[in-house]
């Protein structure tokens, strides 16, 4: 388990990464990985990023980002899949853990911004935010990797490392600040998306 | 284009299970994904044993809504197989099918509705239409072999070929009191 501090934000509240700063490494880095978004501030995230076709993002669903990204992955074995949600959205779906170590995609990576708290709704506190350690439960369940984060340098090493190939799903914690940065909202209409993410893999409206 | 008519059968049919895998395979299905139920046993074995298909365990019958959201994105058709007491477990999930128009194939074998031994199991089975229906789940029911067969291949066609989310609901009374 990683614990270094090194360049960790310190803005907002408590420390912790520039939830930003750090998704905006990954998505630079996605080397044409499909991206799904969990419900709130992950899907603002990746938007603020820059919008892209191969984006699905989530507004609502919750849980159900990461096994989103599984259905996907085991339908394009060839492609990466990354799916990016908040410990809130993944706590809903603990199952979810079990689930994708058993189907054990080699293309499916999960990153859950973890903050400890419910920043969509009041800043109340998460599981994860009273001590419940998510890659540790991941590492039970059977994922091929599962580390914790701290500092963007850890993020940008973590971005190049997720484009060789991996044994099975991996999962990366990154602990974030607890703050809400403006929100930068992706399209609302899900069929829109839908039909715009298909259309990039080069498949028929309906 | 599938063929997805009905298959010939008689009002006896009783190797149901074996014929719903063979027509499923023929309306492209590639994903298969389920929450153990007795009613399903068979055709689960055959999804297992099936190199052209990803059967898959899940823990919880939601988390079988979102995977087959995924592979709709990613290009493949899929099914979900569940007991009418896992339909209760998927309602906000069903909001994503639902709103993202996309197809969704649930088989809900029924519990607690014919000759049922457990009470527990009556609730959500008197719940299971009314609650696919009020999140915009279309529902068909099956009380035979032949009818699930028929109703089967047409759900598959509104589902992949319409864009619509479509329960079929198998009749405790066709399940029968023997195979549980």
């Amino acid at each position: 388990m990683v614990t270094a501090m090194s360049d960790a934000t310190t803005q907002g509240q408590g420390t912790g990464m520039d939830r930003r700063a750090a998704v905006a490494r990954l998505i630079a880095a996605r080397d044409g990985a499909l991206v799904v978004t969990g419900l709130g501030s992950p899907s603002y995230d990746v938007h603020a990023a820059g919008d892209d076709p191969a984006n699905y993002y989530l507004w609502g669903a919750m849980g159900g980002a990461a096994l989103v990204a599984l259905g996907l992955a085991l339908a394009q074995p060839g492609r990466r899949v990354m799916a990016i949600t908040g410990d809130g959205e993944q706590l809903m779906a603990l199952g979810a853990l079990a689930t994708i170590a058993t189907a054990r995609p080699r293309n499916l990576d999960l990153i859950v911004l973890d903050n400890g708290h419910y920043g969509e709704t009041g800043m109340q506190r998460s599981h994860t935010g009273r001590g419940l350690d998510l890659a540790a439960m991941a590492a039970a369940a059977g994922w091929a990797e599962a580390a914790t984060l701290h500092g963007l340098q850890e993020v940008d090493a973590l971005a190049l490392r997720l484009r060789d190939p991996a044994e099975g799903p991996r999962m990366a914690v990154l602990k974030i600040a607890a703050e809400n940065p403006p929100r930068s909202l992706p399209p609302r209409d899900a069929t829109f998306i839908k039909t715009r993410f298909r259309a990039h893999l080069g498949l028929a409206p309906c | 284009m599938p063929d997805t008519a009905a298959p010939d059968a008689a009002p006896d049919v009783t190797d149901w299970p074996d014929r719903l895998h063979a027509l499923l395979k023929a309306a492209g299905v590639r994903q298969a994904s389920y929450v153990p139920d007795a009613g399903h046993a068979t055709l689960i074995r055959r999804f297992e044993a099936d190199e052209d298909v990803h059967a898959i365990s899940l823990t919880t019958e939601e988390e079988g809504i979102a995977i087959a959201a995924g592979a709709w994105l990613g290009g493949v058709r899929s099914v979900l197989l569940m007991q009418s007491s896992g339909v209760g477990n998927c309602i906000n999930m069903l909001s994503l099918p639902v709103q993202a128009r996309m197809p969704l194939l649930m088989l809900v074998t029924m519990r607690g509705e014919w000759g049922e031994f457990n009470p527990w199991q009556v609730p959500m089975s008197r719940a299971t239409q009314p609650a696919l229906e009020a999140i915009g789940v279309t529902v068909l029911r099956a009380e035979t072999g032949a009818d699930l067969l028929e109703i089967t291949a047409q759900a598959a066609d509104m589902a992949f070929e319409s864009d619509q989310q479509v329960a079929v609901l198998i009749g405790q009374r066709l399940l029968g009191r023997k195979k549980w």
